[in-house]
């Protein structure tokens, strides 16, 4: 069952991340980019990862895309904006690059998966809520980054207000 | 019932201190009609000098606090030391800067303090998320002063150009730590060292570490990951500029420092290579490029970049008198440079007009005090005794050296030779030629005169008498070895 919903899943995942990147018009591809987050975001529940699974929906789902959404409303474009079909050039290029990436990749998941494969075999993770873990780490080892970055997020807002703002001389 | 971790206040009370200094600065600064700027400068002034007492005590640590998130030993308190300095000398040049430029913004000390918190969780931090988060809160405050400036189309393009740039750097820093959280399941230094002296490293520790070098060269400036520099230091305001050359470069390399030695320590002869290439590059890079700027703040980046390059050789040399000759090196760069963009935040003006090369000319006859700090800040950058910059390059070098690598010194040497020739250039500019108007005459402010002041003589004390102060550099160093 659980074999079945994965592939689904994945498929429906990678489909719409191939959808972002071939349809032509960028609301397309950011409703696209929702969806492939969404994806993710289910994957992630497979894994037992619920927080993951949140967090992504939360901030990527939500803040993110809608961030996107808004700019590519405001921007407004015409059919005549839009990139023409790409160039065989660019194109090759893009091809070379991703494969070199998957190459390069490849020593990294090769080494990976014996570690992911002992996780999975680890039942104390899937039996305590992760939810539960990760609030009790933060309170107490990652107390300290925790507390900064509220600090970060102060520094950010005051900053974007600063320059933001429309200053009147003194 | 979630158990109440062990809080140690007193260890972070530095950067406690300018935090609350900076919502201080903040707050008040809505209820101040005028000066707002003033009052801002004077609590952000106030709250680096306690902070300074408040680290005094560090010194004679050595102990983890926060679940081991930070240490507190006499590394961090020696780049405290380094980055409370670096924020005092900025905070009062940049007095004199927003009154020539009229502006009353009193956030530009509070973001600055915030800037500062940042850098001091930054350098103590024995955490990769730790070190990350503090920089962070750094890169968000300097990106923010960068396009400080109100209708500056030029500040604003270098800020985002420099917020581009910097969270991609971020973001390769972020996913070599993951990669390595992949690779060894801890991302605490200790952790992190353990598996590295485990002898099996996968290659994806590998490509975590090499991301970890990215990101933080980076922020060092060193070639070829040095693009923004020129365009952020040319746009930035001045005393910013001086502040992101000594305070960041100071933050970055500490935290350099520390991941690479202690952590990577038992790597050292893979990541020594590159470092060794990434250090040529810089020198030669920083220095040619440096010899064809008209622009006294575009000549002081690549300087800077160059900078960088000799600071990388003291990493390659590996040892801890290596380690000591860059705190040492930091320690003279941070009075030297915020000096010398004390100077031009003087020449420049209002609305910087005066950044040429050019306009130095005739500055030796008409304000002596001004030419001569400048000779000796120029001086010290070139490496000529019996300035700071001299035993800097010395230590460095003579540490590169004792570690067999000679043919780095002889480049290492080469480049700076090449440097003195842009370097004299300004002052010959100051002393041999005339304007062809005269301009109107600079006026000193307080704060202006007591940091020139300051920075002038500590470049002449410490290079005069460097011993105490190499020992201090030796001491601080001893816990990454």
């Amino acid at each position: 069952m659980e074999t079945i919903l994965f592939y689904v899943l994945a498929v429906v995942t990678l489909l719409s991340a191939v959808f972002v990147i071939f349809l032509r018009r960028p609301i397309h591809n950011v409703l696209f980019m929702i969806l492939t987050m969404i994806g993710l975001a289910t994957l992630f529940i497979l894994l037992h990862a619920e927080f993951i699974a949140m967090v992504q929906i939360i901030v990527y789902a939500g803040a993110v895309m809608v961030l996107f959404l808004f700019v590519i409303m405001l921007l407004n474009l015409e059919e005549i904006d839009l990139p023409r079909e790409p160039r065989p050039l660019r194109w090759g290029f893009g091809v070379i690059l991703s494969l070199a990436l998957v190459v390069m990749l490849f020593p990294v998941f090769k080494s990976i998966a014996p570690i992911i494969n002992g996780v999975a075999q680890n039942g104390d993770l899937a039996a305590a809520s992760n939810l539960d873990l990760i609030a009790k780490e933060l309170f107490t080892t990652y107390l300290l980054p925790f507390e900064i970055a509220s600090f970060l997020l102060l520094a950010a807002i005051i900053g974007t207000v600063v320059i933001g703002r429309k200053l009147t001389k003194s | 019932m979630i158990p109440v971790p062990e809080i140690n206040l007193g260890g972070v009370l530095p950067a406690l201190i300018l935090g609350v200094a900076g919502l201080l600065a903040t707050l008040l600064g809505l209820f101040v009609r005028k000066g707002a700027a003033t009052v801002g400068a004077i609590i952000g002034f106030t709250a680096v000098l306690i902070a300074l007492a408040a680290n005094a005590p560090l010194r004679f640590m050595n102990t983890p606090a926060f679940s081991g998130m930070i240490v507190l030993d006499t590394f961090s308190w020696f780049f405290n030391l380094l980055i409370l300095l670096s924020v005092g000398l900025t905070i009062l040049i940049s007095m004199k800067y927003l009154t020539d430029q009229g502006l009353d913004l009193y956030e530009y000390f509070a973001i600055l303090l915030f800037s500062s918190v940042g850098m001091m969780f930054m350098v103590s931090g024995t955490h990769l998320l730790m070190i990350f988060v503090g920089l962070e809160t750094l890169s968000i405050g300097v990106y923010v002063l960068t396009g400080v400036l109100p209708k500056s189309s030029k500040a604003s393009e270098a800020s985002l150009k420099y917020l581009l740039l910097g969270s991609f750097s971020s973001a390769l820093f972020l996913y070599g730590a993951a990669l390595l959280y992949g690779a060894s399941g801890s991302l605490s230094l200790a952790g992190l060292a353990k598996y590295f002296q485990s002898g099996s490293v996968s290659t994806m520790g590998l490509i975590g570490m090499g991301l970890l070098l990215v990101g933080f060269s980076f922020k060092v400036a060193a070639v070829p990951f040095h693009m923004w520099t020129p365009d952020v230091y040319d746009g930035a305001p001045s005393p910013i500029t001086g502040f992101m050359s000594v305070g960041v470069k100071a933050a970055a390399f500490a935290a350099f420092l520390r991941v690479f030695f202690e952590c990577f320590g038992s790597a050292q002869v893979t990541w020594s290579h590159i470092l060794w290439i990434l250090a040529v590059l810089t020198m030669i890079l920083g220095n040619l490029a440096a010899l064809v700027q008209s622009n006294i703040k575009r000549m002081l980046a690549y300087s800077s970049i160059a900078h960088a390059g000799y600071i990388l050789i003291g990493m390659v040399a590996g040892t801890a008198m290596g380690a000591a000759g860059i705190l040492y090196y930091l320690l003279a760069y941070i009075f030297t440079n915020l000096g010398a963009f004390a100077v031009v935040t003087m020449v420049g003006r209002k609305g910087e007009a005066n950044i040429s090369i050019d306009d130095y000319r005739g500055l030796g006859k008409s304000h002596p005090a001004l030419a001569l700090a400048m000779s000796i800040f120029l001086f010290s950058l070139a490496g000529i005794p019996p300035t700071a910059g001299f035993i800097g390059k010395f230590t460095i070098f003579g540490a590169a050296i004792a570690s067999g690598y000679i043919w780095l010194v002889i480049i290492g040497v080469l480049t700076s030779a090449a440097s003195v020739f842009y370097y004299f250039r300004v002052v010959m500019k100051m002393y041999m030629e005339a304007p062809e108007v005269e301009p109107e005459s600079l006026k000193f402010s307080p704060s202006m005169a007591l940091a020139l002041t300051l920075t002038v003589m500590v470049v002449l004390y410490i290079g005069i008498f460097p011993t105490t102060y190499l020992n201090l550099a030796t001491e601080s160093v001893k816990s990454l070895f």
